[in-house]
């Protein structure tokens, strides 16, 4: 039975994947099994999404079902229990720019993949990536911006974060619309992250190599 | 041998109407938005362009005078900040007021019709707007929320239903009402004032217009990126419901502006419906039909759309070459614009689309080798209006400078 969840998250059947998940734990299945059912359907969902069969609203609604069946599923356990971390990843949308769905969504993608993930919000000024960044030691950047305002303040963030004497700790992903390569040069980050998923495959090549 | 204002508006205008048409003008057209390039250029606060009429009007006409594109670009969207300040107007940022005095404004995100409104918003949309959506936009109208519907008052005996109108909050709601209709009568003062001095100066207005497409309107203004979205899944019949209702009112819109203002070119962003934001399937279900109605109502009225496709929309160009040849225009933002003359070379007028990084970060040669690229392909045999791939907000100056000399130079077709 907790294959088929894997399938009905997978396949964003919500109601019929609240149900069996409902009866798993009522059956008394242990809860962390249930959450490592989740982690295998995101696994599903993305490889979907990098395959082009699955879009932003597949992922919004699997995130839906994700979210009710795993606070289900923690209602049920014990406090205290933390799972080991792929790594640390600091991100959030840059000063001056408010728009935050594609930061969501890596956001999304990096906590399924077992990354940490400290969300800024949006219009982060620099000092506060400065002071995350003292603060949590994170392994990865990520900087979002929608509009071309967003590149100048990428770069006061680089610039930034390197006269903290921090630049050398981190790699820096950026990403969004009007963004690509050369804006990433540009700017001074390490690299420009065309999707969600290549954001992932970035962070992990990362945090391996380093 | 000077023009005159007269004869320079009927050939840029002929210019214009020549690529529209698919019909090859005597050179390619250029029209921009420069946005809050005009303030820049000027020397003036994006919060001043927004706020003081004088300065913006002086901003917008130096632009159009030193750069002297094909059609002018009307600020209206911009000299927004006193009428938003009388209705305390809560969906957008903007310059100086929760944004930088030198920031662009920006949309604030949000589920602002809940999921179980449909109904009410499908059998009365105009007393959902009233009651339930104004209060949430717009603090000023909060008490909106008191009042009766409208449709309980309609004779004698029921007039009692306007007693909430004598209420002090909504007494002050009314006030504001009033204000903001001050405000926004001043601001359409002076558009019309932009657009007389632009006709002194031989300068059509690009836009008469705006619509939007009845799935963007209800996804940016009413449910939410994310709340319309999760509609597709669970309540998609709803959604279809909600979208037929729009669809007519989105006509209705568009022409009605494009007869108020006498221009017919209507503006039409596309928001979400790029190849991320859904699969082809919705597309053709949720997406397209409804805007190609649009399109089709406001070309029966004899008004051309301007199409602004927004973000990447390559996957969906073969559906979208459904319409009437000669009637529509796509300014492409980061769609393959090379492939889209081949899909739609002779059904659609295209438009744009010099990338933003060139614009913001490359040089004038970059810029020119793009525009010849543009030119030489997709301004073969007409049908290309030169323009950037959004607006020139954060384009270098000499960058700007050398979109449109170049354009000018190399764009005449011989």
């Amino acid at each position: 039975m907790s294959e088929k969840l894997v399938n009905l998250i997978a396949d964003l059947q919500e109601e019929e994947a609240l149900a069996t998940a409902r009866q798993l734990i009522e059956g008394g299945t242990d809860p962390m099994a249930i959450l490592e059912r989740c982690r295998e359907a995101t696994e599903i969902v993305g490889k979907r999404f990098e395959q082009g069969q699955y879009f932003i609203p597949d992922l919004l609604m699997s995130g839906e079902i994700l979210q009710e069946i795993s606070e289900l599923a923690k209602s049920r356990m014990k406090k205290g229990i933390t799972t080991g971390y792929a790594g640390k990843v600091v991100m959030g949308t840059v000063e001056g720019d408010l728009h935050d769905i594609g930061k969501n969504i890596v956001a999304f993608f990096m906590e399924a993949n077992d990354f940490q993930v400290f969300d800024l919000g949006v219009d982060v000024t620099p000092e506060k990536f400065v002071e995350k960044i003292r603060e949590v030691q994170p392994d990865v950047v990520g900087m979002s911006g929608l509009l071309t305002v967003a590149f100048k303040a990428m770069k006061e963030t680089v610039d930034a974060i390197k006269e903290a004497g921090l630049r050398e700790q981190v790699k820096i992903m950026i990403g969004g619309a009007p963004t690509n390569e050369q804006v990433a040069n540009s700017v001074g980050a390490d690299a420009y992250a065309k999707d969600a998923q290549h954001g992932i495959e970035l962070a992990k090549h990362w945090v391996t190599s380093c | 041998m000077t023009k005159n204002p007269e004869e320079l508006y009927q050939e840029r205008l002929k210019r214009v109407e020549d690529a529209i048409a698919l019909r090859v003008p005597d050179r390619v057209p250029i029209v921009t938005f420069f946005s809050y390039f005009a303030a820049r250029y000027a020397g003036i606060t994006y919060e001043e362009y927004t706020y003081d009429a004088e300065k913006m009007l002086s901003a917008a006409i130096k632009v159009h005078e030193d750069f002297e594109p094909d059609m002018a670009d009307i600020p209206g969207i911009y000299y927004l900040g006193p009428t938003l300040d009388a209705l305390g107007f809560k969906q957008l940022r903007w310059p100086g007021r929760g944004v930088g005095p030198n920031k662009p404004y920006q949309f604030v995100e949000g589920e602002y019709m809940k999921a179980e409104e449909y109904d009410h918003f499908i059998e009365d949309p105009t007393d959902w707007i009233i009651r339930k959506y104004y209060p949430r936009i717009c603090s000023e109208f909060e008490p909106f929320s008191q009042m009766a519907p409208f449709k309980f008052s309609f004779t004698y005996f029921n007039m009692g239903s306007l007693a909430p109108f004598g209420t002090p909050a909504l007494q002050k709601a009314v006030d504001a009402l009033k204000k903001a209709g001050e405000a926004s009568m001043d601001a359409l003062t002076y558009i019309m004032k932009f657009g007389q001095e632009m006709a002194k100066r031989g300068f059509p207005i690009s836009l008469g217009g705006l619509t939007q497409a009845p799935y963007d309107t209800l996804g940016d203004y009413f449910r939410g990126t994310k709340g319309i979205m999760l509609d597709i899944y669970r309540r998609p019949e709803k959604l279809l419901r909600a979208l037929d209702k729009l669809t007519p009112w989105m006509i209705e819109l568009g022409v009605t502006s494009g007869k108020q203002s006498g221009n017919p070119f209507i503006f039409i962003p596309l928001h979400k419906g790029s190849d991320q934001f859904m699969n082809q399937d919705q597309f053709k279900t949720f997406y397209w039909p409804s805007l190609r109605k649009v399109m089709m109502g406001l070309i029966d009225a004899g008004m051309t759309p301007v199409v602004f496709v927004e973000a990447d929309h390559t996957s969906r160009l073969e559906i979208m070459s459904d319409v009437p040849p000669g009637k529509v225009v796509y300014h492409l933002e980061n769609t393959d614009i090379f492939k889209a003359k081949e899909i739609l070379g002779d059904k659609v007028c295209l438009k744009g689309n010099v990338p933003m990084p060139i614009l913001c970060l490359g040089t004038p040669d970059d810029v020119k080798a793009y525009c010849k690229k543009l030119i030489d392909v997709v301004g073969k045999n007409g049908g290309f209006i030169m323009d950037t791939s959004v607006s020139l907000e954060d384009a270098k100056i000499e960058n700007a400078r050398a979109m449109f000399d170049f354009t000018k130079d190399y764009g005449v077709y011989r």
